[in-house]
């Protein structure tokens, strides 16, 4: 965070907004909007500084339900809107809400390319796996053959990565957890706030309507040791209650799964986890079932500075270079002549 | 400085005689790789200093690297000198100087009969005539017949200048531009003064090349006085010009000065977000370089990004200004249809040119009029406004910042690729030390509601951060007052309403219609926008002069129509509207005045001409009741 205010003590119930929420009932946004409430309050965020920004989508109408500012856009432009606003106003706290028909689909350049400029931004990506808003069609993360009104004979296409995105694109900060995880996503969001640029976190989110269980291999809870990889900076990459281990593959580069004996992890040849490990953390984005999906800061690696305190430094350095240089002489730079009565 | 001299003590003989002209129109051409603008430019600037008016257009090639000698690599500068104000860059010249073969087959067909046309024989070899698509050489078919032609060996008698100056042959032959351009400010009179100090300060790190490029400049000077041929030599007076303190401008650098100045006006910093785009690409380069002096330059991943970004600036209080072309505002459509619904300031240039699609990036066009005024899903009023001349621009993209801040409305300008590049003599205008029209963000608490509306209709500007006023904006219909979404239907009516009522009390806070030139009980009026300005002027100009009576009308505001239009234009037997598009300002003129605006009409990618105007004139004159 760049704006330096000493933190608010505000309960995560006075971040809401006097709107009534207006998602489907059991839709895992409300577990979402929960958890950001709950990390704005860990964060001591001052809502009159803090500006949520959308695009179009159920996860776009965020910022009518908190009580920050917000601005709720146009379909997949919101990290451009963003930009913009970090570029006026670096001291704002700035956080994008979007779906992935808003991030991975319209909006997939300007993600792309927030995420190279790194502005101190939060981005999320509240992936359903649908489009729920229009009404149940696939969407660019819609698993192959899943049947929607657009896809009757089921999807054909590859879904796409939002973390292998992100890390294609440069990102210093990317994340993922889920929409229920009411302990680890609030974690996640106050880790994103706090990384110094476009931080990504990725939120495997239930569209109980459209999509319903669109991500239960991953998230129900019976076997959720066995499919999620829980990870810590520093801690062995374990799942299945230590029992299994992400160790490198042989003969090739990637991971496979061994089971951790009795002499131990280190013996099993497990992993580490290293969030500035970009190498590692694009083997564990693309993890996916029946290898465990790795959830929680997959890479975390803040550059020297931001894209706006960059923009900034440069006009200053050049106002320092010309100080007297104002409009006046900047117009009268090229040559001048006058004419007399 | 000595080389000038001596050359002129060389001379011996007394000075030629000169002629006097009241305007000259030059054209200066040859291969892009020639240096012909940089010539133009200071011919340009020669001439301004010698107190006439004047008027320039470069016209480059569209590709980057064309092939050496072909006609499209031939690169243009014309530039239209007189004793009087002009507003045009002529129509034909008078004299042109071809460096090249390529460059007189492109230039021929636009030249005046009786121009004289200055020609390097050493160019006329058989590879480059074939290059430039002669099949027998000009100069023996009588291609040449109708102008007054003289063979000077320009590249030859340069590296006769040039020797001794320590530059290599290369070099040497590449300074024939300043050769040529000393020659053409012999033939007007003019010295070489300035374009001394300019050599001066460009090679102040090359001596050689300095040496050599003002050995060719001073050689050409002195040519006219020595030639055994009979090099025609006039003198142009001074204008009569405002008194003031000029410099040359194009249309870009009048656009950024007056963006900055708005900004300054209205005590904001500025946040110009924009995607490569011909030919509004050079805004870009020109803010980007003026960054210290208050604004923030934004290369944005697309035209919808770059738009956004400027939203999102002018949600932050700065103010959010992009620029493009017409495919570029066929892409920012969506964006500006939600900063009218969120009612955010924002300025957005649109620099013309030829459509539709990618059509023609380097012409010019006046074909995104009905997109500016009505180009957005639903009904999404915003202010339209037009610059009429390079320099013109200042002051209306300074307007275009005054009317987006005080009615929070997007505002399109409209120039054009003509318009961009034209350059003409500026007077400099004060800067007030003070904000002229500061803007006062929405600070109270007590009663606040986003989208209550003051008296004119317009609702208060909030800055996040400001304490106690957090609240939510949407592209989703909002509440007459809260902003909260609503999608009640008489509140919808009710805010469609309200926006159309605050962009059309936009036309009270301008002023109100006004003849540039004429009359309101002559006969006919020829009611322009844009760059058609300088044709139009001079045109109704020679008219008058000529007893017509026409008028000259020319809009600036032209969303929301300033007051007074209609009934203006009522008063004249017939409403001429020239336009570079097939009637666009006529159509509207007609469904919002009931006036019989009938439209005169050019798409060639080229500016209307005097000629074509005179005619129009002189017909329609003809033919009223
Ligand atoms: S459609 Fe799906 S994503 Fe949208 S609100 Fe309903 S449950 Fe949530």
């Amino acid at each position: 965070m760049s704006a330096i205010h000493a933190p608010l003590r505000l309960e995560p119930k006075d971040y809401a907004s006097d709107q009534e929420v207006r998602w489907c009932p059991g839709c895992g946004d409300y577990a979402i909007l929960k958890a950001v409430e709950k990390a704005l309050s860990e964060l001591g965020a001052d809502p009159d500084r803090t500006v949520f920004v959308s695009g179009i989508g159920c996860a776009a109408r965020f910022p009518h339900y908190l009580a920050t500012y917000g601005f709720h856009g146009i379909h997949g432009r919101a990290p451009a809107i963003a930009t913009g606003i970090k570029l006026a106003r670096p001291d704002l706290d700035v956080w994008v809400v979007g779906g992935d028909g808003d991030m991975l689909a319209i909006g997939t350049n300007h993600l792309v390319h927030a995420l190279r400029r790194d502005p101190d931004l939060v981005i999320l990506i509240l992936n359903n796996a649908i489009y729920g808003l229009t009404k149940g069609q696939a969407s660019p993360t819609t698993p192959i053959g899943t049947r929607t009104p657009t896809t009757p004979s089921g999807v054909v296409e590859r879904p796409l990565s939002a973390c292998e995105i992100a890390l294609a694109a440069g990102a210093r900060f990317v994340a993922r957890s889920v929409d229920v995880h009411q302990k680890h996503l609030p974690e996640i969001l106050v880790r994103a706030r706090r990384h110094e640029g476009a931080a990504m976190v990725e939120i495997l989110q239930n569209c109980v309507i459209y999509a319903d269980g669109a991500w239960a291999a991953i998230t129900d809870k019976a076997h959720a040791a066995e499919t999620q990889l829980l990870l810590r900076h520093g801690e062995p990459l374990l799942f299945a209650e230590g029992r299994k281990g992400l160790a490198p593959a042989r003969y090739r580069a990637g991971l496979r799964i061994v089971e951790v004996g009795p002499e131990g992890w280190q013996a099993a040849g497990v992993l580490v986890h290293d969030e500035r490990d970009r190498t590692l953390a694009t083997l564990l984005a693309a993890l996916a079932p029946p290898l465990p999906v790795a959830l929680g800061v997959l890479y975390a690696d803040p550059a020297p500075t931001t894209f706006e305190r960059a923009v900034h430094a440069q006009i200053e350095a050049e106002r320092t270079r010309a100080p007297a240089l104002d409009l006046a002489a900047a117009i009268r730079r090229a040559p001048t002549w006058t004419v007399s009565d | 400085m000595r080389d000038l001299e001596g050359a002129h003590v060389a001379a011996g003989s007394p000075p030629r005689p000169r002629t006097p002209r009241s305007s000259v129109v030059v054209r200066l051409s040859g291969d892009s790789g020639d240096g012909i603008q940089v010539a133009g430019g200071q011919l340009a600037l020669a001439t301004a200093l010698s107190g006439a008016d004047l008027e320039t257009f470069p016209d480059f090639p569209a590709e980057i690297r064309a092939p050496a000698g072909t006609t499209f690599g031939v690169s243009s500068f014309q530039i239209h000198i007189a004793d009087h104000r002009v507003h045009t860059v002529g129509d034909r010249p008078d004299l042109l100087v071809a460096l090249n073969p390529a460059a007189l087959k492109v230039n021929l067909p636009d030249l005046r009969p009786g121009a004289l046309v200055i020609l390097d024989p050493g160019t006329f070899k058989k590879r480059e005539l074939e290059r430039a698509g002669f099949t027998c050489d000009p100069r023996a078919d009588g291609t040449l017949g109708p102008f007054r032609v003289l063979e000077i060996p320009i590249e030859e008698l340069t590296r006769k200048a040039t020797a001794g100056t320590g530059v290599s042959a290369r070099d040497a032959g590449r300074a024939k531009n300043f050769w040529a351009l000393g020659l053409v400010l012999w033939m007007h009179d003019r010295d070489t003064r300035s374009v001394e100090a300019w050599l001066a300060r460009r090679f102040s790190n090359e001596p050689a090349l300095l040496a050599a490029n003002r050995a060719a400049l001073a050689a050409g000077h002195s040519y006219g006085e020595v030639s055994e041929l009979s090099i025609p030599a006039f003198t142009v007076g001074r204008a009569r010009l405002e008194p003031g303190t000029y410099r040359t401008v194009n249309g870009l650098e009048a656009l950024a000065f007056g963006l900055l100045a708005g900004g300054r006006d209205a005590g904001l910093e500025l946040v110009y977000c924009s995607y490569p785009i011909t030919p509004a690409s050079g805004l870009l380069h020109q803010l980007a370089n003026l960054r210290p002096l208050g604004v923030t330059t934004f290369q944005a991943e697309d035209e919808i990004a770059a738009i956004s970004a400027a939203i999102g600036a002018s949600y932050a209080g700065a103010l959010g200004v992009t620029g493009t072309s017409g495919p570029g505002m066929a892409l920012k459509t969506e964006a500006l249809g939600l900063a009218a619904a969120v009612e955010l300031p924002l300025v957005v240039i649109d620099v013309q040119r030829a459509g539709p699609s990618t059509g023609m990036p380097t012409k010019t066009e006046q074909s995104d009029l009905f997109q500016a005024v009505f180009g957005r899903n639903g009904e999404a009023p915003l202010v339209v406004l037009a610059a009429a001349t390079p320099a013109d621009a200042f002051a209306v993209a300074r307007e275009a910042v005054r009317l987006a801040v005080h009615h929070m409305t997007p505002v399109v300008l409209l120039a054009d690729g003509f318009l961009a590049n034209a350059a003409e003599p500026w007077r400099i205008p004060e800067l007030s030390p003070e904000p002229a029209f500061p803007v006062r963000f929405h600070t109270n608490r007590e009663g606040f509601r986003p989208y209550r509306r003051d008296g004119r209709g317009v609702r208060p500007w909030v800055v996040p951060g400001t304490p106690g006023l957090a609240h939510r904006i949407s592209g989703l219909e909002r509440d007459f007052e809260t902003g909260a979404i609503s999608y009640d239907p008489t509140n919808h009516a009710r805010m469609t309403a309200a926006r159309r009522a605050k962009i059309l009390a936009v036309a009270d806070d301008v002023p109100p219609a006004a003849l540039e030139q004429g009359e309101p009980d002559d006969r006919l009026v020829l009611v322009g926008w844009g760059s058609t300005y300088g044709a139009i002027a001079d045109a109704v100009a020679a008219a008058r002069a000529r007893g017509r009576a026409v008028a000259h009308l020319h809009l600036r505001h032209l969303w929301p129509l300033p007051r007074g239009l209609g009934p203006l234009l009522a008063g004249f037997d017939r409403v001429l509207v020239p336009e570079m598009n097939t009637g666009q300002l006529a159509a509207l003129l007609r469904a919002e005045l009931l006036v019989p605006a009938e439209p005169l009409t050019k798409v060639t990618g080229r500016p209307f001409t005097v000629e074509e105007l005179s005619r129009a004139i002189e017909a329609r004159l003809e033919e009223a009741p």
